[in-house]
């Protein structure tokens, strides 16, 4: 483990450093001087002779780049944040947004609104309405019966991701194969080619809302770990408690399958990175995750645009990244577990 | 003066109760051992008391008011629970373990403050086990998980602690050392309710003994009055003899196992009894 005071401060100059270089990468060349340039310009408005280039630049980074740095960071933040907090929910190191049937309901949710032709605003309520209606089809389902309620929830989730993939499947038999389909198969691979200013002006309050308020409420994360019945021994509404970690989870994962598609593995394995930097305690490990999610993110983006001549879906590269760094972290990670076995 | 009173509890379902018309009180100051056999309800009736489980029929008064009418906050600062040694899913460090006892305290959105930390490290140290605070709770023994999940008790400030077989799977010396603990919190004015496997640790430090046996109190009183040889070797269906040693002392022995041993006798715990 680090000592969480230098590491936090280095993922924060890390992020910066990422987040400038992601604004440099691409077709179109933004040198450090352009960058400067512009910054100088847009921010402490300092007069500019060159107005032509200034606004190719504007164009290029206003437009392009900075909604889609911020939209990959949200999107990672969101999804490691929303792991993080299921698996320690759960107590379950396989749990992730996937896992519940989230990303499947608002994948199927964002399928049916692109299928009823709705608007690129009603198709993000759509689909984070579903991925709830999934999490509520787990629970309902784990509430059919008598018996470990985590086990049975996990259960109930599987169920559910089952039940939105079948339908998320219908959808894509049902949509024209010319205009919808494709949009359907591009976008659920994943990637932020779609995700202009808009999206992630209408993520990005939900998003910073949602991640701020599972940080505020780490302290009680810890507790709900102890079990059910030390945690009520120690004053604290379990039942309120987890339902609210489980709906923020939800609602933060499910918006980001409306900007980016179906990113898995992001919600798996950078929670277990982060436990291993800084071990279990949720209170410093959160903020970690966050970070870490976000860099991550931005990353596998910067190399999805420039590893070909085409961008290389997201979900893609996450994936390959993802399965073995969890085959091999997962040996070491069992440690943080604690003597879970 | 009664801290806590139990007035006919009944607990489960109605062809067979796990608890059937339990009352007892607990007095300030006081330690009470729940002696029983395996499945004769004294987890059950711990929880029941802790607020946890709500009875059936009958009633758990705190100072005379009804605990199912106190805010589970308010009374989290008054009962702490000290469960059983346990895995613990997450290996966190002692001190953010024994922080945790702070939670009903805190305003509910902030964090822990500077003074929840320094009440956290008091009674860390109170129990002689400051030295463990950044260790990982997994890494220590099972007789310091046990003290640092009395600590937490501690910390979480009320005066009642409420602990389920707290001795089971110590070895003898942390076993004794836990019994020492409990001794001294007990003349400092704090009070035990807990169970065991134990008859020695009733005899031992218990001001007072309730004897549990399918969901029911077959016995309830000092332990030198109501532990002899019959009434435990009724509660455990296992044959045994209560002897005294050094005059003071009691161990309950088991009478299969006792035999006279040849070059014992220069000690004083000789063992013949057969009444």
């Amino acid at each position: 483990m680090i000592d969480r005071r230098i590491l936090f401060p280095l993922l924060l100059v890390l992020l910066v450093l990422t987040v400038l270089t992601s604004l440099a990468l691409g077709r179109y060349p933004v040198g450090p001087k352009e960058i400067v340039r512009f910054l100088a310009h847009a921010v402490f408005g300092m007069s500019d002779p060159d107005t032509g280039g200034l606004e190719t630049l504007r164009t290029v980074l206003v437009h392009i780049r900075i909604p889609r740095i911020v939209g990959a960071m949200l999107v990672g933040t969101a999804l490691a944040v929303s792991g993080a907090v299921l698996q320690s929910v759960f107590i379950n190191p396989l749990v992730s947004p996937r896992l519940l049937g989230i990303l499947a309901g608002a994948s199927f949710g964002a399928a049916l609104g692109t299928v009823l032709s709705l608007s690129w605003v009603a198709v993000q309520a759509v689909s984070s309405m579903f991925g709830i209606v999934a999490v509520l089809v787990a629970v309902g389902l784990a509430g059919l019966y008598r018996g470990d309620r985590i086990l049975l929830l996990v259960l109930g989730g599987i169920i559910s991701t089952e039940l939105f993939n079948s339908l998320f499947f219908l959808m894509k038999y049902l949509a024209d194969p010319y205009n919808q389909l494709p949009i359907i198969t591009y976008w659920f691979m994943g990637g932020f080619a779609l995700a202009d200013a808009k999206t992630t002006l209408v993520l990005f309050f939900p998003i910073v809302a949602g991640v701020l308020a599972l940080l505020l409420l780490s302290p009680y994360l810890n507790v709900l770990t102890m079990g059910e019945e030390e945690a009520r021994s120690l004053g604290v509404n379990t039942k309120a408690l987890r339902m609210t970690f489980i709906l923020i989870s939800t609602v933060i994962s499910s918006l980001t399958v409306a900007v980016c598609g179906m990113l898995g593995w992001v919600g798996l394995v950078i929670p277990h990175m982060g436990r291993m930097l800084v071990g279990p305690d949720n209170r410093v490990f959160l903020p970690v995750t966050a970070v870490l999610g976000a860099i991550f993110v931005l990353v596998v983006d910067d190399v999805s645009r420039l590893l070909f001549q085409v961008e290389t879906p997201l979900g893609i590269l996450t994936a390959l990244f993802g399965v073995p760094v969890f085959a091999l972290i997962l040996r070491k990670a069992r440690k943080g577990w604690g003597q879970w076995s | 003066m009664e801290l806590i009173r139990a007035d006919g509890i009944t607990f489960g379902y109605s062809r067979s109760p796990v608890l059937h018309n339990v009352s007892l009180s607990v007095r300030k100051g006081e330690i009470v051992s729940l002696l029983g056999p395996n499945g004769s309800g004294k987890s059950t009736l711990l929880k029941v008391l802790l607020g946890l489980y709500r009875p059936g029929s009958g009633s758990v008064l705190l100072e005379g008011r009804p605990i199912s009418r106190i805010a589970p906050k308010e009374l989290a600062k008054r009962i702490a629970y000290v469960p059983q040694t346990h895995r613990m899913a997450f290996a966190y460090r002692v001190v953010d373990v024994v922080l945790m006892g702070r939670t009903p305290h805190k305003p509910f959105f902030s964090r822990y403050s500077r003074h929840d930390l320094d009440i956290a490290l008091q009674a860390l140290e109170r129990l002689s086990i400051g030295h463990l605070k950044d260790q990982s709770y997994t890494d220590i023994s099972g007789g310091e998980r046990q003290l640092t999940l009395i600590a937490r008790a501690l910390a979480q400030g009320g005066d009642i602690l409420v602990m389920d077989e707290p001795a089971t799977s110590l070895d003898f010396g942390n076993q004794v050392r836990l019994l020492d603990q409990i001794t001294g919190l007990a003349r400092q004015g704090f009070t035990f309710v807990k169970s065991t496997h134990f008859p020695d640790h009733a005899m031992w430090i218990a001001d007072r003994v309730v004897m549990l046996k399918k969901g029911s109190v077959v016995a309830d009183g000092k332990p030198c009055d109501v532990m002899n040889d019959e009434s435990v070797c009724r509660l455990y269906n296992t044959e045994v003899s209560i002897v005294k040693v050094n005059g003071t002392l009691r161990t309950c022995m088991p009478r299969s196992l006792v035999t006279d041993c040849p070059g014992a006798d220069n000690g004083t715990a000789r063992v013949s009894a057969k009444p």
